[in-house]
Formats: C-alpha cells, structure tokens, sequence
C-alpha cells in the first residue's frame, strides 16, 4: 500500500552555524541583561541595600539622637538636607538605618516561607492523594484569615518586636507559597518527561531532583520575589500599629506612623518614609516581573 | 543490564533467558478500571473500563502493532505494562518471567528491560536538562554509570540516532525541531540498553517527511540491536508499514487480533472492516463514497451490555446485547480467494493456547458457530 520510501536520517541539524550551546542560567543571565527596566530596579536595588549595609557610613547623625531645638525641620535645612522628625532626629540617617529593619522584615519571613512553604508544597504535589489533601485543607485555614488580619492577630498574641515580625510574616506567607508549589509540583509531575524517568527505574529521589524541582523552583522563585514588597508593607503596617518593631528603633512603617501627626506641618518630610517604601517594594516587583520573562524558556534569547 | 547478570543465559543472546520460541512478552487478562469523579456526596464511584481484559503476546525480534480509536486503552495499556499505572489485575510475563511475581522479575527489572517512547516530543523531554544530561539521566539514576561514561554514551546514542553530538549534546529541548526531539525520546529509551521499545503514538505528531524518516531508523534500530517493538497507532498505513502483527482495540477490549497481512486482508471484525474502509483509498476509482462508522464510541463509564460494538455495528442483533463474544481463533475455511471482499465463514473455534501468538483471533458472535447471531454459522458474511 503505502511505501515510504527511504529518506536518509538528518545527519545535518537545522540549527544556524554560530549560535553556541549555553547553558540555562547563562541565558537567563543574559535576558536579563537586555532588560533595561529591570537593570534599573536591580541597580536601585543594589543602592538600597548597599545603603543600608553602609548605614553607619553614609548616616550623617545618630538616628536615635533628637534635639527639641531642631524639630520638624523641612527638607533642605542646611545639615539635615532631608529634615527632621518630631523629635528633632535626622531624616536621612534614620532612613538609612530603617532600610535595615525593613529589608530583614521584608526578604527574612519570605526566606522562610520559601523553605518552609516550598517544602510541604512539593511533598503533597509529590504525594498526591491523602497527604495532599491534609496539607491543603491545612493550607485552606489560613487562607479563610486576610493576610493584614492574620499577621496582626498572631503580633497580638505573641506581642511585639522584630522576631514576632518575621515570625507571623513567615506564617502569613508560608500558605500561598505552599500552594503555587503543590500547583507547580503537580503540573510537572503528571508531565510525560517525568514518567519518562519513571519508566527509566530512577529512584524517586533522583527523580524529585533532576526533573521535578528543577522546573519547579523557577516560577517559585518568581512569586516569592514578588512576595517580598508585600512583606515589606505588612511589616512596615505592623510597626505602624506599634506590633512590629519598637521606637525608637528606625523603621519606615514605624516613622511613618511617628510623622502623621506632622503631616499638616511639613507634609514632605512625612511622606518620605513612605516613599521609601513605594520605591522599594516597587522595585522588587518589577525584579519579579523581569525574572519571570527572563526565565520563560521558550522566549529567544 | 550487564552481561555479567546473565553468564548462565543462552549462548545466542547475553540476556535472552527464554529461548528464541519463548515470547519476550506476554499479557494475560489486563485490567485497569479508573474511578470517575462521583457525583457530589454517592457513595458509587463510576468507573471508566479504560482497559477490560487485554491479552495478548510479542515474538521476540518482531512489531506488535495496536490499533483503534482514540480512547479505546491503547495508550492505557502502555503505561499499564511498564506499570506507570497500577494494573488493577492481570498478568505480564516478560520473557517467560511474570513481572511482580515471587519467582519472576521486579517492576525495576522490567522498566530496565522495555522503555517507552512518548508522542508529545516535546513534553516528554525535561525543558530544564540538555540532550546529553537527558539521555544520560536514565543509565546514572538507575543503574549508577559514572558521570562521564553515561555522557560519552549519551553522545555515541545521539550519533546512532542521527544526530551530531558535538552540535546537540549541549543543547535544549526546545532548541530542536520535533523529529529531531523525537530522535532524542529514541536515544534516551535506548539508553538503558532495552530489549523491548514501546512506542506510543510515537511518530504520529511528526509530519510525513519526518515520520518516514523516524520509521526508517526504528526500522534499522530494531535490526542492529535485535529490539521488539510494540506500536501503537492510530495511523493504518504506518501500522500496516511496520508490524508484523496487529491487534485492534474498542473501548478497552481486543476486537481482532492476527498477523498484519490476514487483518488488512481478511478484516472479520465489522469494527476492524470499518477501520480499513476509512482508510483513504489511493485509486481513484475506490473512493469511499459512504461513511464507514457513524456516532462517537459510547462512554466508558457505562459501556454496552455484551458486545461493546453493537451500539455501532450495523449487523448487531439480540445476542450481541446479552453475550459479551470471546476473542477466539477464527479459521477461514473455505474460499480460497485472497480477496477481502470474499464470503468468509469460520468453522473453527480452538480456545487458543500455544499457537495464539500466530493465530488470527477475532471477538465477534457471527464468528463463531450456533453463538444465536442470525450471520453465524451457515450464513454468508460480507462487508454490506
């Protein structure tokens, strides 16, 4: 009936001459490159952090040190080129120092809810069945709580401070990482190349690793940098409402909630806080959104 | 698999334990019944017969070939041989071995021994891992190859396909073109040194250039390293192009079975002759003017009461609602014409057995003598 008729294998491959083999990482890294926006949040970034590593060197006074003399100062006085608070301290070096506070409160409980979430989320992908369900109806309970009431719940019953901060911030965002991963996890899982490997009489563990987590971590790590300017405002929202860290310590939720009082006196100088928190929080999720394009595989290089 | 495992094998093959007559592989009533999503808060889950008693054998160095509808269990029946699903009951003897049982292979053992090729190219290769890394996964997970020799056999496997190393080791699956992907699928099932390839819908995705070009290399693979293949298709012609025997599944069951010649010549079953009239016919002056099956298979949830095909079958009658035919030899007696469009009667019914690995096997009750179907027996059988 039908002959198919003998064509020679294709020895030679149509990919173009020139366009060397790299590896995955390499070409993430080099999208990302000729992303002009999110070089330019990863370098405000860099800033921002190096800011706050340097507080002690770029401070221009001490951020605890007030002077009733020089209260509410507006932006511009000579020496305190970003004015003062209601106690006379200095703008700018207490900004510096709350970039501190704020970027610990803002990538730490997203670090452990990474771990932490990614971990039970990619056992009850793996699992499947009865573990999934217990972990995901666990994982539901949270999610009947908004997240601003469930971290200021937990703040309220284990009282104030930086490490109640992280820890209910940790608990708050643990669920929806939990979730992303079980979603990931059980996508990839139930994808041919993973039975392929199946098939092959891997063990599961050298499964889990070289197919599973591979491409799992990829679109985890995207949500959880976008989780991070979340973080940062619920932290900043918990200092606000005097549960997350204490004055006098320098923190921009908590200056924030210092300046209100001020604010029909010298308006700008209580906006900056913040504005260092819109541009921060910014920042990281455009960082997100440019690693989630430079990470799609299929986009050419 | 090392020769070393099989120094008290047959001196003919390092690793062939059963003899050259002992089929590589045997199923014997598969069964796997999935649960269907029950209605809110019944106790009765439904089931879907994905696949309801499949049996059937492979000859070493030959092409089984499996064919029907989508959603009749082809694929079903892959998976459930390399036990990526739990068979809910039956029997798979490889090479004269039973997989799971005390005295037979290990699960491990048998995905050691047969490997699968996927028909999505692309979903079947990990988007995150090079060709090489790929190929080479299988040898170092399972059996702990070294790094580099798994890598340096990885590339000798890319060359065997077709493919330069040195230009694809180092690549990304989504670099590639599907028949090249496909090419890879082959290369890494090989790694593991197979003695049996299944191949699931394995070129059907590719376009015909490419398809004839994949056929020709499991063509000249199977003859180099003396594999058996089971292929499933939905594609008449390649599975006409290329098995030795075919078997046809409906709904999960085997309608007909018989060597490739005999089913595209002498189809029994009226589901198997439906099949053959869909085929595009390449003479003009055969077109086939009527449609040759109407309606969709009936839902797998609740299929037919006896035979599967009736609700389809324009011969189906009384019987074919109360008995549930049995796939059995089936003789053509007399007319000795080569010619399909002849008369055909069975007059022999055998209960299989030794020979049923030759034997042309059909299910279908105007097969079989006094089976209370009008056609059995003394009345003539045609197409129309």
């Amino acid at each position: 009936m039908t002959e198919i008729s003998l064509v020679d294998p294709a020895l030679v491959p149509e990919v173009a001459a020139g366009l060397e083999p790299r590896g995955y990482w390499q070409g993430v890294g080099e999208r990302l490159l000729r992303d002009r926006v999110t070089l330019a949040v990863a370098a405000v970034l860099a800033v921002i952090i190096l800011l706050a590593v340097f507080a002690p060197w770029v401070a221009t006074h001490d951020p605890l040190q007030g002077s009733v003399l020089r209260r509410l100062k507006p932006v511009g006085t000579p020496g305190y080129f970003l004015g003062t608070d209601e106690t006379g301290r200095d703008i700018w070096s207490r900004l510096v120092y709350g970039a501190r506070l704020s970027l610990i409160c803002g990538i730490t409980p997203v670090l452990f809810a990474t771990m932490i979430g990614g971990a039970l989320g990619l056992i009850a992908g793996i699992s499947g069945r009865f573990v999934n369900m217990a972990v995901m109806r666990v994982v539901d309970v949270f999610y009947a709580f908004p997240s601003v009431l469930l971290a200021i719940a937990i703040c309220g019953v284990i009282g104030a401070g930086i490490g109640n901060t992280i820890l209910s911030l940790s608990v708050v965002f643990t669920p929806p990482i939990v979730r992303i991963t079980e979603s990931l996890t059980t996508q990839v899982k139930n994808r041919d190349f993973v039975e392929a490997a199946r098939a092959s009489a891997a063990p599961l563990l050298s499964i889990i690793r070289h197919q599973i987590v591979p491409n799992v971590l990829g679109g985890m790590l995207v949500y959880a940098t976008s989780l991070v300017s979340i973080s940062i405002i619920l932290s900043a929202g918990l200092s606000f409402l005097g549960l997350g860290v204490t004055p006098p310590n320098p923190e921009w939720g908590l200056m924030l909630n210092a300046l209100r009082q001020a604010i029909f006196v010298n308006p700008i100088v209580a906006a900056l806080p913040g504005v260092a928190i819109v541009i921060t929080s910014l920042c990281f999720n455009l960082l997100s959104d440019g690693l989630r394009s430079a990470m799609d595989i299929k986009l050419p290089a | 698999m090392s020769t070393t495992d099989f120094l008290a094998a047959a001196p003919a093959a390092a690793n062939d334990r059963g003899g050259a007559k002992q089929p590589l592989l045997i199923v014997r009533e598969l069964k796997k019944y999935f649960s269907a999503k029950t209605r809110f808060l019944s106790l009765r889950a439904d089931q879907v017969q994905a696949v309801d008693g499949v049996s059937f054998s492979i000859a070493k160095g030959s092409t089984l070939g499996v064919v029907g509808e989508s959603g009749c269990g082809k694929s079903t029946t892959a998976r459930l041989l390399l036990h990526l699903i739990e068979p809910d009951a039956g029997e798979i003897i490889f090479d004269g071995e039973a997989v799971g049982a005390s005295d037979g292979i290990s699960v491990r053992d048998l995905r050691l021994a047969a490997q699968m090729v996927f028909q999505d190219s692309y979903s079947s290769l990990n988007p995150r891992a090079t060709i090489g890394d790929i190929i080479a996964f299988g040898p170092r997970a399972a059996k702990g190859v070294a790094s580099r020799v798994a890598t340096q056999r990885a590339e000798n496997l890319l060359e065997q396909v077709g493919l330069r190393a040195s230009l694809f080791a180092r690549r990304y699956p989504h670099e590639l073109s599907g028949g090249q992907r496909q090419r890879v699928n082959i290369a890494r099932a090989l790694a593991l040194e197979p003695r049996l390839l299944i191949l699931d819908e394995a070129v059907s995705a590719l376009d015909k250039s490419v398809e004839a070009q994949i056929l020709n290399l499991l063509s000249d693979l199977r003859d180099d390293l003396g594999l058996t293949y089971l292929f499933i298709s939905h594609d008449l012609n390649v599975v006409r192009h290329v098995s030795d025997r075919v078997v046809v599944m409906y709904l999960g069951r085997i309608v007909e079975a018989g060597d490739v010649g005999e089913i595209f010549r002498r189809p029994l079953h009226p589901y198997t002759q439906a099949l053959l009239r869909a085929m595009p016919s390449m003479d003009p002056d055969h077109r086939t003017s009527e449609p040759p099956l109407t309606g969709d298979p009936p839902n797998p949830i609740n299929p037919p009461s006896g035979c599967r095909f009736r609700t389809r079958c324009v011969f189906a009658e009384a019987v074919c609602a109360r008995v549930s035919p049995v796939l059995a030899a089936a003789k053509s007696a007399i007319g000795g014409s080569e010619d399909g469009n002849d008369p055909l009667r069975p007059s022999r019914f055998s209960s299989g057995g030794d020979r049923a690995d030759r034997e042309h096997q059909v299910a279908c009750h105007m097969m079989v003598t006094g089976s209370g179907h009008s056609r059995a027996g003394a009345g003539a059988f045609g197409h129309d």
